[in-house]
C-alpha cells in the first residue's frame, strides 16, 4: 500500500519551502506546503479504504536499519486501527490548521520557514504514528520535538519566544532521558523493539517474574510521556510555549504532537497492563494534572494561556482514561480534542488576527457583532470542551469517567469537579471576549473565508466527533469501558452548571468576579501566578544548575582543569627552553668545546665498556 | 718491514697533530686560523689513515684519505668564499663578532 508515500509528501513539501521558499512566490509555497499535507491526507484515506476493514496489524518493511548481533531494528511502517485514528487526526486536523495558517500567517515574515517546519513537523508527527518499533518511534517523538522547538521559537527575535523555545525543549530531554531508558531497557529484556514481538513476548511472561522490569520499563516510559504530553510534573512548557505562532499551537501544542504521550502509552497498553503500579500512577498523575491545571485556567487573563491550561488539563483526563485501563476512552478523547481544541486555538488566532495581535481577555469584549463566524464556531468548541450532550466530548470525556468510577470512584468525583472548573473557564473566556462592551482600542475585524473555513468544518466535527464510536472501533485492541448513564448525565450537568456560573459571573453581574478575587485573597493570587510553579522550579532546580555550572563546569573544570592544563603545557615548555636556549650561545668555539668533550666522553665510555681493542 | 718506525710513532704525531688542530680551533679568533686548524685537523686524520693502510696492507685508508683531501679542498673554495664576504660585510675578521644568527 506504500505507506511510506504518507509521510514522504510533507517531507518534500519542507524540502521545496525549505531550500527555494525564500525565491518562489507565496502562491507556490502555500501550493507546496497545504499540497504536500493534502496528499498527505488523501493517501491516508485511499489507503485506509483499501485495508479496511483492518483486523490484524498491516505491516510494510522497508529495510534493516540497525543490525547488531541478534539484534534488528528494520524501518518498518504498521496501521492498525490505533494507528488509522491517528493518521486521520493527524492529517485531517493538520490540513485544516495548514489552510488556516495561509491566512494567518499573511502579513508575517518568513513566511516560507514557518510552512518549511510545519511540513516538517508533519513529517515526523507520521512517521512517529506509523513506526512499527520503538526506536522509529522515537525517531519522530524526537523530530516533532525539534520542529516544536523551531516553532515555538519562531519569533526569534523575541527574547521571550526563543527562552520558551528553550524551555520546552529542555524540559523535554528529562523526559526523553526517561524514554530513551526505557528503550534500553526493552532492548536488554526482550532482545527486539518491535512492537508486535515486544508485545507478544510481554502477553507470554509471568506476572510475578516480570513485574519487577515491566514496573520499570513503564515508568521510564511515563516519564517519557510526561513530558511529550505536558504532564505533572514536565508540564511547565506547554503554557510558554503560546509565544509561537496561533497555529502552531493548535496544530503542535493542542490537537498532535503532546498526544503523543497517550498514544504511545495505548500503544504500549500491553506493557502497561501487566504492571498496575505504573497504571495507577499513569492515573493518578493525569488526574492531579487535569485538576490542577483546571484550576490555573481559572484565573489567565490572556486567551492563549486559558487555552494552554485547558489543554494540560484535557491530556491529564486522556492519561486518566489509559492509566484506568480505558485506553480506548483515552483516545477517544485524544481524537474529539483534536477537533475541539484545535477549534478553540485556531478560533482565538481568529481573534488575535482581528485585533492585531491582542491576546489580553481584559482588552476584548463585545466582539460577537464584529466576528459572527468567530464567535459562533468558538461558541460550538466551548460547549463542546464543557460537555454538553450529545457534543463531542461529551461522549469521550464521559467515557473516560464512568471508567475511572468503575476503577475508583474518587477519581470519578475529582473529574467531575474539573469538568465543572473545565466548563467555567473556557466560558469565562468566551464571555469575556464576546459579550459585553469592547475595552480595547483596535478596529476588530472579522477574518477571511481561509481561516474561518476550517472553524466551520471543526465546528462540525466538534459537534458530530462523538458519534464516531472509537471504543467501539478500537474494540479488538482494547476492551471496551462499561456505560453508565447516569454517570454521563450527571458529569454533563457539572458542565452545563459551570457554563451557568460563568454567565452569572461575567455577564450578569460583571463586578462579582473582582470581589470574589477579593475576597479569596492569597488563594487568587496563588491561582493566579500558577501556583508559582516555574518560581519553584527556578529556586530548586534552574538557578542551581545554572549556578552549579558556572562554578563547577565553567570556572572549575574548564577554565581551571582544561585549560589549565593545556596553557600550564605550554608555559612549562617555556620555561624548560629559556634555560635550554642558554646552550645555544651563537659562540662557535663554545660549539667545538662541547664537541671535544662529547668526543672524549664517548671515547671512554666506549673504553670502560671493553669495546676498544 | 725491518728497521721502520714504529707504528705508535705515526698514531702519536698525528694526536699531536690533531691536538692542536682542536687547541687552535677553541682558541684562536682569527677566523682564517680556526679555517687553518681544521685544515689540520683533517690532514691528522688522514696521516692516521694512511698509517693504518700501510700497517695492514689494504688500499681502504688511501682511498678514504683521498675523499677527505676533495671534501677538504671543497670547503676550502666554500669556506674562503664566505669568509671574504663576511670580511666584505662587516669589516672584521674576529669570529665572536659574527653572532647575529643567534637565537
Amino acid at each position: 500500500m506504500n505507506l511510506w508515500l504518507i509521510p514522504i509528501f510533507p517531507l518534500l513539501g519542507f524540502l521545496a519551502n525549505g531550500l527555494f521558499g525564500r525565491r518562489i512566490p507565496k502562491a507556490l509555497v502555500n501550493v507546496f506546503a497545504v499540497g504536500s499535507v493534502l496528499l498527505s491526507f488523501a493517501w491516508v484515506v485511499k489507503t485506509l479504504l483499501g485495508l479496511d476493514p483492518i483486523e490484524t496489524k498491516y505491516i510494510e518493511h522497508y529495510f534493516t536499519w540497525i543490525q547488531s548481533g541478534t539484534l534488528n531494528i528494520g524501518v518498518d511502517f504498521a496501521v492498525d486501527r490505533l494507528t488509522a485514528i491517528m493518521l486521520m487526526v493527524v492529517t485531517g486536523v493538520g490540513t485544516l490548521i495548514h489552510i488556516y495558517a495561509v491566512g494567518y500567517m499573511e502579513h508575517e515574515g518568513g513566511y516560507y520557514r514557518f510552512f518549511a517546519y510545519l511540513n516538517l513537523f508533519m513529517f515526523f508527527m507520521l512517521v512517529l504514528v506509523l513506526a512499527q518499533n520503538y526506536l522509529l518511534l522515537f525517531v519522530g517523538w524526537e523530530g516533532v520535538g525539534l520542529c516544536s522547538y523551531l516553532l515555538i521559537g519562531f519569533y526569534f527575535t523575541e527574547q521571550f519566544a526563543t527562552t520558551a523555545g528553550n524551555k520546552a525543549f529542555i524540559v523535554n530531554r528529562i523526559g526523553d532521558f526517561g524514554f530513551s531508558l526505557a528503550v534500553f531497557l526493552i532492548v536488554r529484556k526482550f532482545g527486539t523493539l518491535d512492537f508486535s514481538k515486544v508485545f507478544d513476548a510481554a502477553k507470554g511472561l509471568p506476572v510475578e517474574a516480570s513485574i519487577g522490569v515491566l514496573t520499570t520499563i513503564t515508568l521510564l516510559l511515563l516519564v517519557g510521556a510526561t513530558g511529550k504530553s505536558a504532564q505533572i510534573p514536565l508540564y511547565v512548557w506547554l503554557p510558554d510555549a503560546m509565544a509561537g505562532p496561533t497555529p502552531v499551537s493548535a496544530l503542535i501544542h493542542a490537537a498532535t504532537m503532546v498526544t503523543a504521550g497517550v498514544y504511545m502509552t495505548a500503544r504500549s497498553a500491553a506493557l502497561f497492563i501487566k504492571a498496575p503500579i505504573t497504571m495507577d500512577m499513569v492515573a493518578v498523575i493525569g488526574l492531579a494534572t487535569a485538576f490542577f491545571a483546571a484550576t490555573i485556567g481559572l484565573a489567565q487573563t490572556d486567551i492563549k494561556k486559558v487555552f494552554a491550561y485547558s489543554t494540560v488539563s484535557q491530556l491529564g483526563y486522556m492519561f486518566l482514561g489509559v492509566g484506568v485501563g480505558a485506553f480506548s476512552a483515552g483516545i477517544f478523547h485524544l481524537m474529539t480534542h483534536a477537533f475541539f481544541k484545535a477549534l478553540l486555538f485556531l478560533g482565538a488566532g481568529a481573534v488575535i488576527h482581528g485585533l492585531h495581535g491582542e491576546q489580553d481577555l481584559r482588552q476584548m469584549g463585545g466582539l460577537f457583532k464584529h466576528m459572527k463566524i468567530t464567535a459562533s464556531t468558538l461558541f460550538i468548541a466551548s460547549l463542546a470542551i464543557a460537555g454538553f450532550p450529545f457534543l463531542s466530548a461529551y461522549y469521550s470525556k464521559d467515557a473516560i469517567l464512568v471508567a475511572a468510577y468503575a476503577h475508583a470512584p474518587w477519581m470519578y468525583w475529582i473529574g467531575v469537579l474539573t469538568a465543572g472548573m473545565t466548563a467555567f473557564y473556557v466560558f469565562r473566556a468566551w464571555f469575556m471576549a464576546f459579550t459585553g462592551e469592547y475595552r480595547g482600542h483596535a478596529h476588530p475585524h472579522e477574518s477571511p473565508l481561509v481561516m474561518t473555513g476550517p472553524l466551520m468544518i471543526l465546528a462540525v466535527l466538534s459537534i458530530f466527533g462523538g458519534f464516531i464510536k472509537v471504543p467501539h472501533i478500537l474494540e479488538s485492541m482494547f476492551p471496551e469501558g462499561p456505560e453508565n448513564l447516569g454517570l454521563e448525565m450527571l458529569s454533563a450537568g457539572v458542565g452545563v452548571v459551570g457554563i451557568l456560573l460563568a454567565y452569572v459571573f461575567y455577564v450578569l453581574k460583571p463586578n462579582l468576579p473582582e470581589s470574589f478575587a477579593k475576597g479569596a485573597g492569597g488563594l487568587y493570587t496563588l491561582v493566579y501566578n500558577k501556583y508559582f510553579v516555574d518560581e519553584a522550579y527556578d529556586a530548586t532546580v534552574v538557578e542551581p544548575l545554572i549556578e552549579g555550572s558556572r562554578t563547577v563546569l565553567w570556572r572549575g573544570i574548564d577554565a581551571g582543569l582544561i585549560d589549565g592544563t593545556v596553557n600550564g603545557v605550554g608555559t612549562r615548555s617555556r620555561g624548560i627552553g629559556s634555560i635550554l636556549r642558554l646552550a645555544q650561545s651563537g659562540n662557535i668555539r663554545s660549539y667545538a668545546a662541547w664537541v671535544v668533550l662529547g668526543s672524549i666522553v664517548l671515547l671512554l665510555a666506549i673504553g670502560f665498556a671493553g669495546d676498544l681493542r | 718491514m725491518p728497521n721502520a718506525v714504529p707504528l705508535s710513532w705515526y698514531l702519536i704525531l698525528s694526536a699531536i697533530l690533531f691536538g692542536l688542530g682542536v687547541a687552535g680551533f677553541i682558541f684562536r679568533r682569527n677566523i682564517i686560523t680556526v679555517f687553518m686548524s681544521i685544515e689540520l685537523m683533517l690532514n691528522a686524520v688522514n696521516l692516521t689513515f694512511v698509517t693504518f693502510s700501510y700497517q695492514f696492507k689494504q688500499v681502504d685508508g688511501h682511498i678514504y684519505s683521498f675523499f677527505v683531501m676533495v671534501v677538504a679542498a671543497a670547503e676550502a673554495a666554500v669556506g674562503l668564499a664566505i669568509i671574504l664576504t663576511v670580511f666584505k660585510n662587516r669589516g672584521t675578521l674576529m669570529i665572536d663578532d659574527v653572532n647575529s644568527m643567534k637565537y
